[in-house]
This record gives structure tokens, C-alpha cells and sequence, in this order.
């Protein structure tokens, strides 16, 4: 262990995860390396399966790497779990833990006798906390008859009961609606500055929530870290390109048509003003196009009629992270193989694959040091 | 200041410095907290009430009529009664302390546990307190009631033995129960569907709607292997002192201390478990459900 006052949040050494699967072998984590400075409010991005999950139950101790070394503010996963436990929590988007036969208030309460708070302390903490999540109104509520977003603000407060050092948050505003999302990441934030050394390292595939909270980002995909940096670092990756947004009517090959063009440097499907898919409003498509500059623009505009789409609006881009991982990977985020599993053959994804833990074994157990 | 203003402990270092002292009131705590939701339930969950006191009420009282009808000994109605009682003791162990590990993971719970702080046998031990609290009242109901309807008179000789096989029994049967809590997330649906497959079985073996002794070398067998059929024989012994006459089962003190037996074994049985379930969880990512 080194020296824990002096130590980075988190130092990630060549962590690689491997799981057997059948038909081969699933690479989750791929050598990964990666600091944190206490205090930090850092962004592991990255599609569905990327890994970023992976990465995060090993950093809390509920999983081991196949090979290589983590710290968490100096202590190690592997043989240091318990003083880890000690000064972190934890907290998951969907999360649909506790029982529904307590209300809000006796929930954390439970809770907070895993963490040794005294009976009196534990209910005057849950009160604070209540207050300071907005749900005052449910404190005597069942958890079983919370919203999606109350019930996340609740696991919110539960994550911070024990005044953790360091706080994981994996997809902490998966489902909430724009509001209730926007309500926990102001928590966090708030929460973070309010005590100098309190660290933050968030999962997220949603891009703008990574640009809006962290300070530092890192990219993944397939088990390894492509990029890491400020987003404003990583969005200079890009800047030296004409980024456009366009929705498209009639595109009958998809994206993939205009990556023929001339002076376009990358066509991918974008997220949407809706879901996200790529999909804009009555079957129209939306592109991200990056081109060598504001010149190509003409040319390409110029043939879309040749390929019997319509241009339904256009607009030019600032670049985005969303830019940046397609610079990096040379696919967006939700093209078709942006999920972490392995290169074809195999079909099914990481997430599928470990999801039957009948299915994921390790290749080797335990670290390799 | 306000509650996400307050300053931890001057370092992670010193946060995660614990002394014996703490570490055990943590856990201590963790006992504490765990076993509320089953006392709060107790009075929030009215539909247990039919589940837990009328079925087994239910059973019992067919058993009665058929020995009425058979027109066996009256000691034979009270052995049914008190097997009725242990009934609930029993339905608890099996489905709200063995299976719950495997609910728990499902519903995300596990991986928190684990995540904690304390440890897990903190939790075990919780769930077990919370569950005996829930089930004693269940259990006192069912007693209660059956002695008054079907006038079961007891005799007993000695109290003090009587209470201490009675707590034995539910030591042993609860540190059954905390042993197969992880063997249940270990194998997943298959242990599930050998619980189903062994209720009946075990109920049978344990005598509990007729003295296990009847059972001969099967009745043996299951004094030294299941905690309910000999902490229920010895009750019987206790409770009824010469009603059971010629038993061919060991006395009641040679009963608890098989029963002390049991408590240590499955107890330490239990811890092996737990920890085999957290290394293998950490190995080969069983512990969550969720964060796959």
C-alpha cells in the first residue's frame, strides 16, 4: 500500500478483466491506466458495454482484475477491500435496492446502521439528507410507491450517508426524466464542492452530462481508454474540422452513403433531438458530417439529390464529445459494434454475455501481480 | 452547516482507520439495522397473518381432527400443536433467511451488503434476529390458540430446559438457515428448486405432526441432521414430561446438546460460505445483479 495521505483517488495500473465466455473469451478491460486527484469530478464515457462498469465494480471492491493493480486513495482493491468500503459508497442509475415495505426515512436509516451511525445520529443524518435531496414530502413515504426520480434522489442520499471520500456514481440518471436528472446532478456537484478532497467518478454514456459535470473525461470503448483530458482538450481533437448536423429525408444507405463524398471526413448517425438512435422526427435521419472544411459543404448538398435524400434543416456544429469519440474510434456512439463486445464472430454483447453469470467466468482468477 | 457540507474524518486515511471498538459496534449496528424491516413488517404486512398463522393453523387443525377421529392419546393433539407452532419457524428459515440472499441479489441489494463496511455476517445475523422476532409472534399466535381450541394441556417439569432447547432450537435452525443463504446464491435456481423439492420431505422427517421417533432409523437420522425434528422432540419431551412414553430417541438434554452442536457447525459452516460466496463473487462477478 502506499502512502494513503499522499496517494492519487484512484491509480489504475494495466487493469485487464477477462470473462470465459462461450464461443471465445471476453475481454471487458484491456490494460487500462488511469489517475484520479482527490477532489476530482471525473467521466469514464463510453457506449453500452465499453466496460466503464467493469472498471467501476472493481474500484469498489466487488470484483477483481485478472491482472494488474487499483488503489483507491491508496489502498488496494484486492487485499484492502474492507478500508475501502470504509471511505467510499456507491451508487447506480435504475438502482432498486432496500425494501419497499420502509418508507424513504427507515430506508436510510437501515442503511445507515451499515455504516455504524449511532440510532440517534443515523435518523437526525436521514433527516438532513432527506432535506437536502428535496424529499421531505416522501420522508414517511413506502419506497415501494416512489417515482423513478424520487427513488434515485433516495439512493442519491443513501450514497452519501457515511460521508464518503469518494463516491461512484455509474449511469446515475439512466431513466430519469430532464428535470429529476438535472436535480441529481446538481446534488452532486453541490456535494462535491462542499468539502475539499471529496472525489467523484461518474459513468455515463450521455455525452452533455459528461461535458456539463467532469472536469476530466475519459474516453473508453472495448476495454481500453482511447483519450482523456478536460472535454475542452478533447474537444480540440477536433476543431480543426467543419463539423455540420443534418437531417435528412429519403436517405435510402444511411450515413454510409455520404462517407463517398467528396471533403467529407466522417459521416456517422448523430443522436437525435429524440432517442438518441441517430432518428430525427417522421423517419428522417441525423448526421453528424465532418468535413475537411466549410468549403466541401457544397459539393455535398449538391449531391444528396443524386442519392434521393432531402434536406429537412442543417446546422453547423460546435464539436462535441460525441465528436471526439468518433474522431477516436471512427464510429458513433450508437452505429451498430459500438457496444464493447469482441470483434464478429461472437454475437452477443458484453453485457448480454456477463448478464447469465452461469455464462461469465474468469480466465484467471484473482490478480496477477 | 448543511448535510452535504459536513467535513469527514481529516484524511481517507484516517476514515479508514477503524479500532476493535468500532469495528465491532459497526457491526453490532449492522445486526441491528438489518433486522428492522422484519420487525417493522411484522406489523405493515397484513397478508403474512394468513400465510404465517392461518395456513399453518389450518394444517395443524387437520392433524388434530385425524387423531381425534383415530382417538389417540390427548398428549398426541398438543405434539401436533407445538409442531404447528415450529411450523412458522421453519416456513421463516426457509423462505425469508435461505432464499433471501438470492432475492437480495436479484433486487441489487447483495452488491451494496458487500460494498459496506461491515460484515456480511452482520447481515446474516440480522436478517436471523429480525426473523426469529417476526416468526416468535407468529409461532406464539398459532400456540396460543391451538392449546385453547383443542385444549392441549402441558406438563412441565423442567422450564428452565424447556427455554433452552427452545432458543438452541431456533440458534440451530437459523444457522441452518444462514448457511444456505449463500449456498442458495452459489446455485442459483437449482438450489431454489431443491428447497421446493425438499419442504414436504422435511417437514415429513422432522415429525412434525407426530413424535420422530415413530420414524425409527429415518427419525434417527433426522435428530442428528435436521435441528428442527430434534430441538421439536425435545420440546415434546419437555413439554409433555411422560407423554411420549417409550420415544427410542435420546433424552432432552443429550438432544441440546446436539443442538449446540448444530448452532456451532452450521454457524461456522456459514461464515465458510459466506466467504467462499464473497471470493468467488469477486472472481467471477456473482455478487451483483445489476452491475454486470
Amino acid at each position: 500500500m502506499s502512502e494513503p495521505h499522499l496517494a492519487h483517488a484512484i491509480d489504475v495500473n494495466g487493469v485487464r478483466r477477462v470473462y470465459d465466455a462461450k464461443p471465445q473469451d471476453v475481454v471487458a478491460l484491456d490494460g487500462i491506466d488511469l489517475r484520479v486527484e482527490p477532489g476530482e469530478l471525473f467521466g469514464l464515457l463510453g457506449p453500452n458495454g465499453a466496460g466503464k462498469t467493469t472498471l467501476i465494480k472493481i474500484l469498489t471492491t466487488l470484483l477483481l482484475p485478472t491482472s494488474g493493480t487499483a488503489t483507491v486513495f491508496g489502498f488496494d482493491v484486492a487485499s484492502d477491500a474492507k478500508k475501502i468500503r470504509r471511505i467510499m459508497n456507491m451508487v447506480a442509475g435504475g438502482e432498486q435496492s432496500g425494501y419497499g415495505i420502509l418508507t424513504v426515512r427507515e430506508q436510510l436509516w437501515m442503511f445507515s446502521q451499515f455504516y455504524g451511525l449511532g440510532r440517534r445520529d443515523g435518523w437526525r443524518r436521514v433527516d438532513e439528507l432527506i432535506e437536502a435531496v428535496g424529499l421531505a414530502e416522501q420522508r414517511v413515504q413506502r419506497v415501494s410507491s416512489l417515482s423513478t426520480g424520487e427513488r434515485q434522489k433516495m439512493n442519491l442520499a443513501r450514497g452519501l450517508l457515511n460521508d464518503p471520500w469518494i463516491l461512484f456514481l455509474d449511469e446515475p440518471t439512466l431513466g430519469l426524466d430532464v428535470g429529476a436528472a438535472r436535480q441529481v446532478r446538481e446534488l452532486v456537484v453541490e456535494w462535491r464542492a462542499a468539502v475539499p478532497g471529496r472525489t467523484v467518478l461518474l459513468t455515463t454514456h450521455y455525452m452533455a452530462e459528461a461535458d456539463e459535470l467532469c472536469e476530466r473525461i475519459a474516453i473508453v470503448d472495448r476495454g481500453r481508454i482511447i483519450a482523456a483530458g478536460t472535454p475542452a482538450e478533447l474537444k480540440h481533437h477536433v476543431q480543426s474540422e467543419s463539423i455540420f448536423r443534418l437531417e435528412l429525408e429519403g436517405l435510402q444507405r444511411g450515413p454510409a452513403a455520404l462517407r463517398e463524398l467528396a471533403g467529407v471526413v466522417r459521416a456517422v448517425a448523430a443522436a437525435g433531438d429524440g432517442d438518441g438512435d441517430g432518428a430525427g422526427e417522421r423517419g428522417t435521419v441525423v448526421v453528424s458530417l465532418v468535413l475537411e472544411d466549410d468549403a466541401a459543404l457544397g459539393g455535398v448538398v449538391g449531391a444528396l439529390g443524386a442519392l434521393g435524400a432531402r434536406i429537412v434543416a442543417l446546422r453547423k456544429s460546435e464539436p462535441s464529445l460525441e465528436d471526439v469519440f468518433v474522431e477516436l474510434v471512427g464510429r458513433g456512439f450508437n452505429d451498430e459494434g459500438a457496444s464493447g463486445e469482441a470483434p464478429a464472430p461472437p454475437t452477443a454483447t458484453l453485457s448480454e454475455i456477463t448478464h447469465d453469470t452461469e455464462e461469465a467466468e474468469p480466465v484467471e482468477s484473482g490478480r496477477a501481480r | 452547516m448543511t448535510a452535504l457540507a459536513r467535513p469527514p474524518a481529516t484524511s481517507p486515511a484516517a476514515s479508514a482507520a477503524w479500532d476493535r471498538r468500532r469495528i465491532l459496534a459497526v457491526n453490532l449496528r449492522a445486526v441491528r439495522g438489518r433486522a428492522y424491516p422484519r420487525v417493522t413488517g411484522l406489523f405493515r404486512e397484513k397478508s403474512w397473518v394468513l400465510f404465517e398463522i392461518l395456513l399453518p393453523f389450518l394444517t395443524t387443525s387437520a392433524f388434530v381432527f385425524v387423531y381425534q377421529t383415530l382417538q389417540a392419546p390427548s398428549q398426541y393433539i398438543g405434539f401436533v400443536v407445538l409442531g404447528g407452532a415450529m411450523t412458522s419457524f421453519w416456513l421463516n428459515v426457509i423462505w425469508m433467511m435461505a432464499a433471501q440472499l438470492y432475492w437480495e441479489k436479484d433486487q441489487g441489494n447483495l452488491e451494496l451488503y458487500f460494498a459496506a463496511p461491515m460484515d456480511m455476517m452482520s447481515v446474516l445475523l440480522g436478517m436471523a434476529v429480525g426473523g426469529m422476532v417476526m416468526s416468535s409472534t407468529r409461532a406464539a399466535v398459532v400456540l396460543g390458540v391451538g392449546a385453547l381450541v383443542y385444549g392441549v394441556s402441558f406438563s412441565v417439569q423442567q422450564w428452565g430446559l424447556l427455554l433452552l432447547v427452545f432458543f438452541l432450537t431456533l440458534a440451530a435452525l437459523y444457522g441452518l438457515g444462514m448457511m444456505l443463504s449463500s449456498l442458495f446464491v452459489l446455485w442459483g435456481r437449482e438450489a431454489w428448486h431443491l428447497t421446493q423439492l425438499l419442504q414436504e420431505p422435511v417437514y415429513f422427517v422432522s415429525g412434525l405432526n407426530f413424535p420422530v421417533g415413530n420414524l425409527g432409523f429415518v427419525g434417527a437420522l433426522a435428530i442428528g441432521l435436521i435441528p428442527l425434528a430434534v430441538g421439536l422432540d425435545a420440546m415434546r419431551q419437555l413439554a409433555f414430561a411422560g407423554g411420549l412414553g417409550p420415544t427410542g430417541t435420546p433424552p432432552p438434554d443429550v438432544e441440546a446438546l446436539v443442538l449446540v452442536a448444530m448452532t456451532v457447525i452450521f454457524t461456522f459452516l456459514a461464515r465458510f460460505m459466506l466467504r467462499t460466496l464473497e471470493r468467488m463473487g469477486r472472481e467471477k462477478g456473482r455478487i451483483s445483479a445489476r452491475w454486470r
